[in-house]
């Protein structure tokens, strides 16, 4: 019986452990397997200033998906933006447009989705036309200046 | 002056000869054709010993480290507009350092002293040599359970310790403090990264489960067999164990997060 408690409570540990890492490696690190079905959709950009993967993207500031890749376009020499949006949210109008934004003043950056007025919805490998890129503080400084000049 | 060379030069040498004592011991404990039928019950048995009774104070400073993360986090972050950020902090600080640091501190208090003195008394009663003389390997069936519930206890206790923090801090900052629960999640989420953050804090808790039952195991074989000898020994493996983790600590997070 002696022998029998301590082998629970030892299982009881380990169990622990394992659950320990399943919880580090899914509810804080957001290591997300293949099980939330998603789909993708695309947006070109001039300047992604400081996107990175797994930013969220939101719509009215619920998040419905998550950056999934970044890239550059070599002809265009715009970013391109991969997003993996919910596939519960297929209600997306195809002239939806997207600004990157920044949550806080030293908050990370995240996409904002706004929705148009259009009948057919986003599907899977639409690039979204209409999209505004993230405001970079130099160039703001830049313009503000070159204003002042200008004067 | 040649008396002092010589201090100097027997001190050195007691020191390799006393590491190689220790490298023999664990290499003959751990370097044996496995028999699971035998070793697995005294395994289980010192997990029990090891791990198990090390839970509690493990949960409970986890929780209260967490919390304070939290607490101090959010003071600090409030300033900057950016509260939402404590999350990050809070889950990169514990998984990353505090976790595997402050758990191998105090398994070296918990549990590595509890090791030395157990296996020093075995010694002073002569347990060791009678188990020697009636044909068992006292390295195998003493020292090797222990050192390998030590290896598999660290880790795990260190995860426990982690994940009770992130949810102390999460307590303290969305309960109290009042941030968003949302931000507080995803912040963190898109933060802490599976590989470079947390596999490389389990390894550290690795490492660590190493170095204590090592010095702990190796001290409690060497001890002087009498009750101060033991006295000695428990104290020497807890200062040594110690110092190990932090300057471990300093070399592994420069190799992992240097980018040296």
């Amino acid at each position: 019986m002696r022998t029998r408690t301590i082998e629970i409570l030892v299982g009881l540990f380990l169990v622990g452990g394992l659950l320990a890492a399943g919880l580090l490696a899914f509810s804080v690190s957001g290591l997300s397997g293949a099980n939330s079905a998603t789909y993708k959709i695309y947006a070109h950009f001039d300047n992604i200033g400081g996107l990175s993967n797994k930013a969220e993207v939101t719509l009215a500031g619920v998040q419905i998906g998550q950056v999934s890749d970044i890239k550059l376009d070599p002809q265009m020499l715009l970013a391109v933006v991969e997003m993996e949006i919910f596939s519960d949210i297929d209600f997306l109008s195809s002239d939806s447009s997207v600004q990157i934004l920044t949550s806080g003043l030293l908050g990370g950056k995240y996409i904002g989705l706004s929705v148009g007025a259009e009948e057919d919805f986003l599907i899977e490998g639409s690039v979204i036309e209409d999209s505004q890129s993230a405001l970079v503080l130099e160039d703001l400084i830049g313009q503000f200046l070159f204003d002042k000049v200008s004067d | 002056m040649l008396n002092f060379l010589a201090t100097i030069g027997h001190s050195a040498i007691s020191k390799v000869a006393g590491f190689g004592r220790a490298s023999i011991m664990m290499f003959h404990a751990l370097c044996v054709w496995p028999q699971p039928k035998t070793s697995i019950p005294l395994i289980i048995v010192q997990l029990y010993n090891i791990g198990v009774k090390s839970l509690l104070i493990i949960a409970v400073s986890g929780l209260f480290i967490g919390m304070v993360l939290g607490l101090q986090g959010y003071t600090i972050l409030v300033d900057f507009g950016s509260e939402d950020s404590v999350g990050q902090m809070v889950a990169l600080s514990l998984v990353r350092e505090l976790a595997p640091v402050v758990t191998a501190l105090l398994f070296a208090g918990r549990a590595g002293s509890a090791l030395t003195a157990e296996i020093g008394l075995m010694k002073a009663t002569e347990q060791l040599a009678s188990l020697e003389m009636i044909g068992v390997d006292p390295l195998r069936r003493i020292i090797a359970p222990r050192l390998w519930a030590g290896f598999i206890s660290m880790p795990v206790l260190s995860m426990i310790f982690a994940i009770v923090g992130i949810y102390g801090g999460a307590l303290v900052s969305i309960e109290w403090l009042g941030v968003y629960s949302g931000s507080f999640w995803s912040v963190m989420q898109s933060a802490v990264d599976f590989h470079d953050d947390i596999l490389n804090g389990v390894i550290k808790a690795v490492v660590f489960g190493l170095a204590v039952t090592w010095v702990a195991v190796y001290q409690g074989l060497e001890s002087i067999p009498t009750s101060e000898g033991i006295a000695q020994s428990t104290t020497r493996t807890v200062v040594y164990s110690s110092l190990l983790i932090l300057a471990l600590d300093f070399v592994l997070t420069a190799l992992m997060f240097g980018d040296i």
